[in-house]
């Protein structure tokens, strides 16, 4: 199975996107700079987080017309798995292949430590090693991760199981509508989240809770292509 | 030819920023403040003299980045 990490001007969470792909399912993968034109090689496309752009003008907003993202498009659109972290989340709205948009945090905050996450699909390509319900722990760093969307876009989000995790415990960090941390599109293939699974991977970085969104993404992979298919 | 573009957020989206410079306005004692809205103020010049020309450009220009639609609303002036 093939990864590619997008990279951005600014972003800064590639490389922990790269390691956590090598290290937990030991797929191949690439950096995969903005200006290229083709991902058809790809089989996961990996939008992490930082500063896209430097955030200016909104977050994302500038990083969606990038030139690899009507790629990133046409890889969601074919069905690929698709994944935004934190600014990619960010970008991957602002891109329209998901719903809503992300806020300033409600106490204008730049926020950074653990958050207990209930995972609320575990039918997902990201989440099919987890079970429904299961609280796990997984970082958050952002100032803008209040999600909002309009009540009729969160009925539909509801109806058709698109929420995929909520912060847990009535923790909620930032401000987000419904406690929403992660939606996928109504195919499932597209899923974007503020907290950063990829930087826990190691009980040395205080929680291994976002290994199984690695292992998930191999999983369904193979169940596609066949079990018998081991790389 | 010169576009003044003003990006806010819509009104019913909780604007934080908002909310907080209120409340810095009620401790220092404008009591009378109700709310505030904080918006994007952006200048632009154009190379052109065509005003509906430019006001269909400029129009394009928010719908597709200078607002996202989903969470902020946009208005702007021509002038020259």
């Amino acid at each position: 199975m093939k990864f590619a990490v997008i990279v951005f001007p600014g972003s800064n969470c590639d490389i922990d996107c790269f390691k956590a792909v090598e290290e937990t399912i030991g797929q191949s993968v690439d950096y995969v700079w903005h200006t290229a034109t083709d991902l058809s090689g790809y089989d996961a496309i990996l939008v992490p987080g930082g500063f896209s752009y430097g955030d200016y003008l909104r977050c994302g907003a500038i990083a969606r017309f990038a030139p690899v993202m009507s790629e990133v498009v046409k890889a969601a659109e074919a069905g690929k798995f698709v994944l935004g972290i934190c600014n990619g989340f960010q970008i991957l709205t602002e891109a329209g292949l998901l719903p809503g948009a992300l806020l300033r945090n409600r106490d204008l905050k730049f926020l950074c430590h653990q958050s207990p996450l209930e995972v609320v699909n575990a039918a997902t390509p990201f989440t099919n090693q987890y079970t429904q319900g299961e609280v796990i722990s997984i970082p958050i760093a952002h100032g803008e991760g209040n999600y909002y969307c309009d009540d009729e876009t969160l009925e539909r989000l509801k109806a058709n199981n698109q929420i995929v995790f909520r912060y847990a415990n009535d923790e909620n960090p930032n401000g987000s509508l419904h406690d929403i941390a992660g939606i996928c599109n109504e195919r499932g293939n597209v899923v974007g989240m503020m907290p950063h699974p990829e930087r826990a991977v190691d009980q040395l970085l205080g929680s291994e809770d976002g290994k199984r969104m690695f292992t998930s993404i191999l999983n369904a992979w193979r169940e596609q292509h066949g079990a018998a298919v081991n790389s | 030819m010169k576009a003044t573009v003003y990006v806010t957020i819509k009104q019913n989206v909780l604007d934080p920023q908002g909310t907080a410079v209120q409340g810095a306005l009620h401790s220092m004692g404008f009591a009378e403040v109700d709310k505030v809205r904080i918006g994007k103020y952006l200048e632009l010049t154009l190379d052109t003299d065509d005003r509906a020309e430019a006001e269909q450009r400029v129009r394009a220009m928010c719908e597709k980045l200078l607002a996202n639609t989903v969470v902020e609303d946009y208005s702007f002036e021509l002038e020259g």
